[in-house]
């Protein structure tokens, strides 16, 4: 995959076909650390131990479960090239927390790309489903949680084009400005969405 | 800590009521865009890009937008499946923002099936 955003829409995509109807979304991009950590929450149905060994095995396929299929060994792999390491952890009927971390400067890392696109893409396609997403910055953070908007916006459906269509500006413009925000003169622009749309 | 406000809400809101006020139809067409591995990978996130500009554009409170998994047939993705109620749902091949902008103003405002990316009638 070129960007990991879209590494997220897919682990996200896997939650919710596990039945989940709330998938936590945390971003830390740690620039001072060398650090980037993604993590995937979901509250679904999660996976029972003896497959979680073959998780990142991309031949261990059932395809009832969609789950174990190349989404998880491509993150994995993309992860391990960049010194940084995969962890999957799942209970069964609870859910399932896949974290991946990686050297934020090293050379493989794909850029996370257009996360506000990641975003609205979920909330859009799935509108039964809830979305917390925290992105931190050097310390700085945003964070959306649906279940708030949903509240605030009473008859306004969030899958509404319009509504999705501010809300994607919106998270655009807040990354932008937690970019900004640390002094730091960094050319890699790669959470500006557009910026890095090619 | 930088937080999605109570008054970007209000915003939002106050922009999109005026635009969407006085229509609560029910949906009648239906837009699948597949999200699988596959298909996030070929490039489906950028045909729901699309897709959203041209639902904001179009403004219609009738057509209803949903992701799904991965269909098996991988090696045509991006696919794009569109029902319209009483007619054949077709499925879209090898979508990218301009087909997709293309089947929307054409198929899916229209109702002209676009047979040269279509793959399959279901």
């Amino acid at each position: 995959m070129r960007e990991l955003s879209l590494h997220i829409l897919d682990i996200a995509e896997n939650g919710i076909t596990a039945g989940a109807d709330c998938i936590h979304i945390f971003v830390e991009e740690a620039r001072s650390e060398d650090r980037l950590k993604i993590m995937i929450q979901d509250n679904g149905r999660g996976l029972p131990a003896e497959k979680l060994d073959k998780l990142t095995d991309p031949f261990v396929t059932t395809r009832t479960t969609r789950r174990v299929g190349l989404g998880l060994p491509l993150l994995a792999a993309a992860a391990q090239r960049c010194e940084g390491e995969l962890a999957v952890e799942t209970e069964p009927g609870k859910g399932t927390e896949v974290v991946a971390t990686f050297q934020y400067y090293h050379i493989d890392r794909a850029p996370l790309g257009d996360t506000a696109s990641t975003i609205a893409t979920l909330i859009m396609g799935n509108p039964d489903v809830d979305f917390v997403y925290t992105h931190i910055i050097d310390g700085n953070d945003f964070s959306l949680d649906t279940r708030e908007i949903k509240r605030e916006m009473e008859d306004l459906s969030l899958s509404d084009p319009m509504v999705i269509h501010h809300l994607t500006q919106l998270i655009r413009r807040s990354l932008r400005q937690l970019e900004a925000s640390e002094g730091e003169a960094d050319t890699r622009e790669d959470t500006n969405g557009k910026a890095d749309n090619r | 800590m930088a937080k999605l406000t109570i008054d970007d809400l209000k915003k939002i809101k106050e922009k999109s009521t005026k635009e969407t006020s006085l229509r609560h139809g029910k949906a009648n067409i239906k837009i699948t865009v597949h999200m699988g591995t596959c298909g996030i990978a070929a490039g489906a996130r950028e045909v729901m890009n699309a897709l959203m500009e041209e639902m904001a554009e179009a403004d219609r409170q009738d057509i209803r937008v949903v992701t799904s998994g991965c269909m098996g047939m991988c090696s045509s993705e991006p696919n794009v499946t569109v029902e319209i109620e009483g007619a054949e749902p077709i499925v879209y091949r090898d979508m990218d923002q301009n087909r997709m902008r293309q089947v929307f103003k054409r198929h899916v405002l229209l109702g002209e099936v676009q047979t040269d990316f279509a793959l399959a009638r279901m």
